[in-house]
């Protein structure tokens, strides 16, 4: 049965605002592979099916009320520590890493798919036990294996970046479930710890990527060549940029991974501060509107999740414009409805269809 | 759901919203302020950073400045040669298209692969050179096959082109390519691997004002270093023009009047001291050095026993023979040893310290004044006035001339010479001076030697009264607007003292020796110009036995040991104009192998000058 209250209340503004900044993506994907000619379907046509699928997946989401996958969310992680179990064992390997399963059509990663996962379960776990005093150590160790499973699995794969990820939304969630004093203070003690024992736990080029993000002169043709190539490029784009299509850093193929991970980079050299500052401006307002859409949640676990789904997305367009701008070292995440790339669409539509399946409901009790 | 509404309701929890917004927005802030501080404050460093990422200079060679006659004839230009390069980035088949080049421009394969080589250290948005020089036909056949020959390019780049080919060569020099010290010198600052420099005599020594300025073109590239297109190109600026003082008419003569005859000739202006003509034999072609010497080639020249690489006109040295005798009796005047009158009797040999030296005429020449000795070359007369006068004297008056020191030639390579002295042979040999060697001196033979410029110089000294003149090789440099950047004056170097009766005198001899019966230049007589010359013959080696010396002999004296033919003249003898002095290497005799191109030189100077005179009229 479809109510047509779900109609009228359809978020009007999440989704315009989502395909607003996926269009500018799109743009900046004409622009940044516009001197390719070795694909037969360009790339911003590839992006733009994506998009389209991803709205599809929206609609269809939003359809289903959330409430229900609190239900499912435990059956869900066990398949998915399955998956990232499998894909450990005999996944596709990449770049040195193993991250993918074949389906055919279609490279499905499970450290994406726990990424989403991970907010349903921690939603329904902080939805019913959130306390007012907030949480104290003991009450937390179920939360805390829940996510160390997954984040060693991924670690291992080995994908610093998704762990990190997955920390930092799970943190956040936690965060927002409320800490005790104590707690707080203990956890950031085990924070810094990990960090100090996790340099040497490092892969040699996860070390080097950070020496590199400290001092990328030292080495301008190897490691360092991804952050200074894409710091000349936004330092060069200067107030009002270069003009579309005429970005000499990315048309000239200086600028490296343009298309993925630093295809902000080529919107910042071709569009300027100027073009920069609204494009965060449309960031900002999607993480406003999901912070609002979690308070406007009709109940607690629609909260965490509309809160989860935020933090992901939030964190995603953080690290990695943290990393083309030379603030973070090179991790490499892409960045939400503007980096090419299939999996990275869906994933952010799958919580966009949430985040939109929570707006819809919040006048229901 | 109760418990879902008290928990969302608490203040603390409602304040979590805010707090969560606010810390979005302050991180996102962060960004902006990053942003601000790439695009905005920094912003020119990323702009001059991307700028020189995507750019690249790519040099364009500047014409060398033309060389011209002191008539505006050009003597040394630039021709336009054509070069087939390849422009690596736009072949896909290299193999392929060698082979195929192979065949059109009948090169082996290995050659063209060696210089594809060679080429790596080019950036990889520069042409590399595959064959330099192509004919035209060859460059029209490449043209023609263009389709076939992805990345192939026919470029036009200038080549030094000599059009008098090897006449003056010593003079206007050769070009090289710029070695690695050279590089490395600072005064080569502008220049790059591959340039060609002057490396000798002009092409060196004016290298700054030939050298022009080269162009630039300011082209982009893509990350791999691919030529896109040109952004930006400044022409090059050609190199100066340069105005010998050179004669082109006369100095064809002369070489003409050369022949095959090893030695050199110099026709020098008497009151400027300009050099008309010079001649050093045997010559090469420097087209040879324009585009690289094979080393056979080379060692050719370097090897071949007549020294065509030297420039014999200021860097042979000759014992000048006879035509040291007017300084001798020059000299003799002043000290007032032989006025024009003194007679001395010569019996065809002169007798001092038990050693007996002859006269070229063995019967001798009888009763003999200045005049005639100058006229007959008599020996005997200056063995005698040169042994009253002294050797130190002797060396003070040639000196005087110009003679045992440079003279002043603008180029490098000028010999000194050695006009011999007490102090000289003391300080060389730690020995003391014997009367015979002042004899020997005073014939221009024994220690004395001098080249073929300071005879020039003195003779000309000789002609316009004792001016002692610097040599000029340049008459102007003049850049293309014609602004004059460089204009030598006259230089006297030394004002040389002689009464009017000695100058007289031994003008009188000179005249004597080309236009008297019994004279020894009459070969260089002239119908229509008064012309004063000297001959000379100067012996090559010294034979053990003096007594056996017989510098007069014909025969069959192996090429290497027969003496050298001397001639100096001016002319006209009443007002000079021009100075010339002529060395033939082993030609024997001064009259009859040197007197004919002093002659041919002299008549080719006053037959252009009647000319321009007509045309003048």
């Amino acid at each position: 049965m479809f109510d047509r209250r779900l109609a009228v209340n359809f978020d009007w503004i999440l989704i315009l605002t989502v395909c607003a900044l996926a269009g500018i993506g799109v743009l900046n994907l004409f622009s940044a592979t516009a001197n390719w000619h070795f694909s037969a379907t360009p790339i911003y046509m590839k992006q733009l099916i994506w998009l389209g699928g991803g709205l599809l997946l929206v609609l269809l989401i939003c359809c289903f009320d959330y409430r229900h996958l609190e239900h499912f969310a435990i059956h869900g992680y066990v398949v998915t520590i399955g998956m990232l179990l499998f894909v450990l064992l005999m996944g596709k390997t990449s770049m040195g890493a193993t991250r993918w399963i074949n389906l055919g059509f279609f490279n499905l990663q499970p450290s994406e798919v726990i990424k989403i996962v991970m907010i349903l379960l921690l939603a329904r776990i902080f939805g019913r036990t959130a306390q007012p005093e907030g949480y104290s150590f003991s009450e937390l160790w179920l939360p805390a294996l829940l996510l160390l499973l997954p984040f060693g699995l991924i670690l291992k794969q080995p994908d610093l970046g998704t762990a990190l990820m997955l920390v930092f939304i799970s943190l956040s969630m936690l965060v927002f479930a409320g800490l005790r004093r104590a707690t707080t203070l203990g956890l950031g003690f085990i924070g810094v710890l990990t960090a100090v024992l996790g340099w040497f736990g490092l892969h040699d080029y996860q070390r080097n990527r950070i020496q590199t993000f400290l001092n990328p002169e030292a080495d301008p043709l190897g490691s360092g060549y991804h952050i200074i190539q894409s710091k000349i490029a936004v330092g060069s784009g200067g107030f009002l940029g270069k003009g579309f299509l005429q970005g000499t850093q990315s048309q000239l193929s200086f600028l490296p991974e343009r298309h993925t991970d630093f295809a902000f980079s080529v919107f910042a050299e071709e569009w300027g501060f100027a073009g920069c500052s609204l494009l965060l401006l449309g960031y900002m307002f999607l993480i406003f509107w999901g912070i609002y859409i979690a308070r406007r949640a009709s109940d607690r676990y629609g909260m965490f999740l509309a809160i989860g789904v935020t933090a992901m997305i939030f964190w995603h367009i953080v690290v990695n414009l943290g990393m083309v701008i030379g603030l973070l070292p090179v991790v490499g995440v892409p960045l939400p409805l503007f980096s090419y790339g299939g999996t990275s669409m869906v994933t952010t539509m799958v919580g966009v269809g949430l985040l939109m399946s929570v707006s819809m409901r919040r006048f229901m009790f | 759901m109760g418990l879902d509404a008290r928990w969302t309701e608490l203040p603390s929890v409602q304040r979590r919203f805010l707090l969560f917004s606010a810390a979005a927005a302050v991180i996102f802030l962060m960004l902006g302020l990053r942003l601000w501080y790439l695009q905005i404050i920094n912003h020119e460093d990323y702009q001059e950073r991307s700028v020189r990422n995507r750019t690249r200079v790519l040099p364009l060679e500047a014409p060398r400045g033309p060389v011209f006659d002191r008539n505006g004839q050009l003597l040394v230009d630039n021709r336009p040669s054509f070069q087939i390069s390849v422009m690596r980035q736009d072949v896909e088949d290299q193999q392929a298209l060698l082979q195929r080049l192979a065949e059109l421009l009948e090169i082996d394969l290995p050659v063209l692969e060696e210089r594809w080589r060679e080429g790596r250290r080019f950036p990889i948005y520069r042409p590399v050179p595959l064959a330099t020089d192509v004919s035209r036909d060859l460059m029209e056949r490449i043209q023609e096959h263009g389709v076939e020959l992805p990345g192939v390019l026919t470029e036009v780049r200038p080549v030094r082109d000599y059009l008098e080919k090897g006449s003056a060569a010593h003079l206007v020099g050769y070009l090289g390519e710029i070695t690695e010290a050279e590089l490395i010198d600072d005064s080569f600052g502008s220049y790059q691997a591959g340039d060609y420099v002057g490396k000798i005599a002009l092409e060196k020594t004016f290298e700054p004002y030939l050298k022009g300025e080269k162009g630039r073109r300011l082209v982009e590239v893509d990350v791999k270093g691919k030529l896109l297109r040109q952004l930006q190109m400044e022409s090059a600026r050609p190199g100066n023009k340069l105005y010998l003082t050179l004669d082109r008419e006369l100095q064809r003569a002369a070489d003409q009047a050369f022949g095959d005859q090893s030695g050199a000739a110099i026709a020098l202006d008497v009151k400027t001291g300009d050099i008309l003509a010079m001649v050093s034999r045997p010559t090469f072609d420097p087209a040879l050095f324009a585009r690289g010497i094979a080393s056979d080639e080379w060692k050719g020249l370097l090897n071949d026993s007549r020294h065509p690489l030297q420039n014999k006109v200021i860097a042979g040295q000759y014992p000048p023979g006879s035509t040291f005798k007017m300084v001798v009796a020059l000299a003799a005047q002043r000290e007032g040893i032989a006025g024009s009158h003194r007679e001395i009797y010569c019996n065809g040999a002169f007798k001092i310290g038990g050693m007996r030296f002859r006269c070229w005429k063995k019967s001798g020449h009888g009763l003999t004044d200045l005049k005639k000795a100058l006229r007959e070359s008599c020996d005997v007369w200056f063995y005698q006035v040169g042994l009253e006068l002294g050797i130190d004297k002797l060396s003070v008056a040639a000196k005087e001339f110009g003679l045992g020191a440079p003279v002043g030639y603008p180029l490098p390579g000028e010999k000194r010479g050695i006009i011999p002295s007490r102090e000289w042979k003391r300080a060389r040999y730690n020995l003391p001076w014997y009367a015979g060697e002042t004899v020997n001196a005073s014939i221009g033979q024994g220690f004395v030697l001098s080249t073929p410029m300071q005879l020039a110089v003195m003779t000309a000294a000789m002609a316009n009264g004792g001016k002692v003149l610097t040599p000029q090789l340049i008459e102007r440099i003049e850049d293309w607007q014609g602004n004059v950047l460089l204009q030598p004056e006259t230089e006297v170097v030394r004002q040389v003292d002689y009464s009017a009766a000695a100058w007289k005198a031994i003008q009188r001899g000179l005249v004597a020796v080309v236009n008297e019966p019994r004279g020894t230049g009459q070969i260089a007589k002239l119908g229509n110009v008064l012309v004063a010359g000297k001959t000379g013959t100067s012996q090559v080696v010294r034979r053990k036995s003096d007594e056996e010396e017989e510098l007069d002999e014909e025969g069959d004296v192996p090429y290497r040991f027969r003496p050298h033919a001397l001639f100096v003249a001016y002319a006209p003898a009443e007002e000079p104009k021009i100075a010339v002095a002529v060395v033939v290497e082993h030609g024997q005799h001064g009259g009859s192998a040197a007197g004919p191109v002093a002659k041919m030189i002299i008549e080719q100077y006053f037959s252009q000058q009647q000319d321009r005179q007509k045309e003048g009229s």
